[in-house]
């Protein structure tokens, strides 16, 4: 083979040339009668992607959704500093939802719309709303009686659990956990209970759904997670060996929310007003509880049957808002080897 | 990799040079060259400048970040697990090369491409199907069930981190490793045989030597690649550094100390880099005369070809019949539920677009840096070609992120546009070109140019009909390597490609992040079909010229 370099650069340099033309043209062409919307979704397609169909064909507005985790997402927000072609944000947890409001990065919600949602479940400033709920819980499996679930996570750490917990400590939910744990109960009780996690071999995953399909193999016996990833497995098979335990102390089963904010630097704010809007429906609502089996958060949409209602959960009155203090939380779950 | 330093020895600086020489080096390179590494350097510079301005936002944080005993752990750890895996590629890489171009090996040809084929698997990929397949209570466990075993022993932790990512990536010391025999004049093998050496002398004392630069710069692309590696420490829960800078951005609000972590790792690597250097410094890899372009007689097994045979399948077995053959399971699981074959062909389009295009931007930029680095050794031509290792030596995440920050600054337009995430996936990868580049050039000999340019060749003439031609392998083999590594790639093509823009990597992440890995195996399956005919074109090329 004979290498010609002249005609790679200048093959790469109309290739360059193309591509930027295209892409130009592409930004041309997208700024045309229909109105559209720019998603930043933490929430996946399969999940999300029906109720923003709904919302397209009622409102006429032309959704495009950029995908990823809602972290990386609420970092890509972060160092685009307000130069992001985002309207709205959708993030999975309220972590990310404050990291992107303390950044001075949302507009305030209208108050109408804020009022849709209890107030533990939207922030304090009202620059993002909770969509759906989840509830921490202590999944488990065949090989455990239901006379020996503990009431409260804090009993994981009895030795009569060693080795058979997992948990996901890098997951947003249980480090809200966490958080909620520090505030209510107080610093020593959290570190004590990372602690004792750690010494009494808690098996640590990388998420939420390692947990529950290690559960289901076997390779552990109980797990903390978030109750909708069982639901979801037991929709598809009846016979799924994971079940739910919502342990009624010490925050166990703590509500948690996906969530969503427009950005401040928004020129569609009607549009993404009318977006939030459309999640805030029944119609949204309804099939987020039925699809994805999450707790809906408007009081005219009734959980789905399968699950404990929301009034019911013995959960405890937190403001998630208050969770902010995340930095805090990873020092702690660092210092006490949890992370 | 760093061929600067060997060549240093072999210029002709003196040894009280004005300050301008010691920065320009001995041979002033054409400032055209210089110039065209200036803006290579400066974009492969990016990633880090981004975390060097983070930093300094922020230097109190950052200090109290990185200032920690667990960051020191932590290095400790992620440089041992380095270390290892590049030991171990190092061992599996060097029998597969050797069997594969100089014996007679049944069937090598179809064993070389076999065994660079697991470098396509995404390593998140790679070790999920570990885990599920030879993990306590996985597909071998249960197979293994009607002979009583009840568990197999656990892989998480350093060893699995340490079996996946060897598996994964020892064909980055294969690959170049290949080449530099092909391209290794067998007359000296042929002298030292005549002068009465046994074989394994001759391959101790003769052979060995002169693959030093390719195996060293092979085994420092393993080692960055283990120190950037997410998906499969974090699968296999072992504590890296980069999980720490994951975890860091994760909290949203840990970007500060995630770049100071990132920094730290920077120069890590820069360090890795220089002691690299030092153990191959001193070497002259050329032959004095031009040779003659001719393969060796390839050296007959007799009877050592069967264990041979074996070593090499069982190393295809366990990297990549294994994998696939879980995927091929599941994606058969997944046929019989139904599946559309169009979105996932316009996937492996898009996918096809980004590799191909990224692959050919980094082999030009790798030409200028490796011409640079090798030929006018220079402490700026060093630097240019060292810092692009950063870009690489960094998670996707920070790369990613680094370019958000800057595009969203100067280039507004190009946010979000192929043109971007192309630009991105090319310097996230560029040393995985320059390398075998690099070396490839190291068994130029000089003389050969020199005299081109003695007959009244231009320099760019020179570099066109001279050297590119010798280099053709090093600059395909490199080439090939990005174009593997950008087509798997995720947390930037997350980040930056244009909204809409689907590849088979973020269609594995969407299956992935919802739990069906069993979904992720037909994309995952697409993307070894897609690397297949480019490997087997990289093995086939040498054996037959």
């Amino acid at each position: 083979m004979i290498f010609r370099p002249r005609t790679a650069v200048a093959a790469a340099l109309t290739a360059l040339v193309v591509l930027a033309g295209g892409a130009l043209a592409g930004c041309g062409s997208s700024a045309d009668d229909a109105a559209t919307l720019t998603l930043y979704s933490g929430r996946i397609a399969p999940i999300i992607g029906p109720a923003i169909e709904q919302y397209e064909a009622a409102s006429g507005v032309d959704v495009r959704v950029r995908y990823g985790d809602s972290p990386s997402l609420a970092a890509q927000l972060a160092e685009e500093r307000g130069n992001t072609p985002a309207d709205v944000f959708f993030a999975q947890d309220a972590g990310s939802l404050d990291a992107v409001e303390k950044r001075g990065l949302l507009a305030p919600l209208p108050r109408e719309v804020l009022a849709l949602v209890p107030r533990q479940f939207r922030s304090v400033g009202g620059r993002w709303v909770g969509v759906t709920g989840r509830s921490r819980v202590i999944a488990y499996g065949p090989d455990v009686e239901t006379s020996e679930l503990p009431d409260s996570p804090l009993d994981l750490t009895e030795a009569h659990w060693r080795g058979r917990v997992g948990w996901a400590p890098t997951n947003a939910s249980l480090q809200a956990y966490v958080t909620a744990l520090r505030l209510v109960e107080g610093e020593d009780v959290a570190r004590e209970w990372l602690e004792g996690m750690v010494a009494n071999d808690a098996k640590s995953y990388e998420g939420n759904i390692p947990v529950r399909d290690a559960i289901a193999e076997g390779e552990i016996d109980v797990g903390l997670i978030n109750h909708y990833y069982v639901a979801e497995a037991a929709a598809e098979d009846p016979d799924y060996p994971v079940k739910v335990h919502f342990p009624p102390e010490d925050l166990g089963s703590l509500v948690n929310v996906s969530g969503v904010g427009i950005l401040a630097s928004s020129e569609n704010k009607r549009e993404a007003i009318g977006f939030v809007r459309a999640m805030l429906s029944d119609q949204a609502q309804t099939y987020f509880a039925e699809s994805s089996k999450e707790y809906p958060l408007i009081s005219s949409v009734e959980p789905p049957e399968e699950l404990t209602p929301l009034r019911e959960i013995p959960s405890p009155n937190i403001d998630l808002a208050k969770l902010g203090d995340l930095p805090g939380t990873l020092k702690l779950m660092r210092e006490t080897g949890a992370l | 990799m760093d061929a600067a330093a060997a060549a240093r020895v072999a210029g002709h600086g003196s040894r009280r040079a004005s300050p301008a020489r010691r920065l320009l080096g001995p041979r002033r390179a054409p400032r055209a060259l210089l110039a065209l590494g200036a803006v290579v350097g400066l974009a492969s510079a990016l990633p880090a400048l981004y975390l060097a301005v983070t930093v300094l936002g922020d230097a109190h944080a950052a200090v109290d970040a990185v200032l920690t005993e667990r960051t020191v752990a932590l290095a400790v750890r992620s440089l041992g697990l380095a270390a290892a895996v590049a030991a171990a590629a190092v061992a599996v890489a060097v029998p597969l090369a050797w069997l594969t171009v100089r014996s007679d090996l049944p069937g090598r040809r179809a064993w070389a491409t076999l065994a660079t084929l697991p470098l396509v698997i995404p390593s998140y990929i790679g070790a999920y199907v570990f885990v599920s397949a030879l993990g306590p209570r996985g597909l071998l466990a249960d197979a293994l069930a009607p002979l009583g075993v009840r568990e197999l022993p656990s892989m998480y932790g350093f060893w699995g981190a340490w079996l996946v990512l060897t598996l994964f990536t020892y064909p980055l010391v294969l690959i170049p490793l290949r080449a530099a025999l092909r391209r290794m004049d067998p007359s000296l093998e042929e002298a030292a045989r005549v002068m009465g050496r046994r074989p394994a002398q001759v391959f101790r004392s003769v052979v060995l030597p002169q693959l030093v630069p390719a195996i060293g710069a092979g085994a420092v692309l393993v080692a960055l690649y283990a120190l950037s590696d997410f998906g499969a420490v974090s699968i296999m829960r072992f504590n890296s550094f980069t999980r720490d800078i994951y975890i860091a951005y994760q909290s949203g609000f840990g970007r500060t100390e995630a770049a100071a972590l990132g920094l730290v790792l920077v120069l890590v690597m820069f360090a890795l880099l220089a002691v690299a250097a030092r153990l191959r410094a001193a070497r002259t890899l050329h032959r004095s005369g031009p040779g003659s372009p001719r393969v060796a007689a390839p050296v007959r097994l007799g009877r050592w070809r069967w264990p041979a045979l074996a070593f090499c399948g069982a190393i295809v077995t366990v990297a990549l019949v294994v994998p696939v053959g879980v995927l091929v399971f599941w994606s058969t699981k997944q046929l019989a539920t139904g599946f559309a074959v169009g979105p996932m062909l316009a996937n492996a389009g898009n996918s096809l677009l980004a590799a191909a295009a990224a692959a050919g931007a980094a082999a030009l930029a790798a030409i200028v840096v490796a011409v640079l680095s090798v030929r006018y050794p220079s402490v700026v031509t060093r630097a240019v070609e060292r810092v692009g290792y950063a870009g690489y030596v960094l998670p996707g995440i920070v790369v990613a992120l680094a370019l958000v920050f800057f595009s969203t600054r100067v280039a507004l337009p190009l946010y979000q546009t192929l043109g971007l995430l192309v630009f991105a996936l090319a310097i996230h990868y560029l040393p995985l070109a320059v390398a075998p580049i690099g070396t490839s050039l190291l068994q130029v000999p000089p003389r050969l140019e020199e005299a081109a340019r003695g007959l009244g060749r231009s320099p760019a003439a020179v570099l066109r009909t001279i050297t590119t031609p010798l280099v053709a392998g090093g600059v395909l083999g490199g080439t090939a390597l990005v174009f593997l590594h950008a087509i798997k790639e995720l947390p930037a093509t997350l980040l930056l490609a244009p909204i809409g823009f689907e590849t088979l990597a973020t269609d594995i992440w969407r299956q992935t992040t919802f739990g069906f890995y069993e979904a992720s195996a037909i994309p995952a399956l697409a993307l070894l079909l897609i690397a297949a005919p480019p490997l087997y074109l990289l093995s086939r090329k040498g054996d037959a010229s």
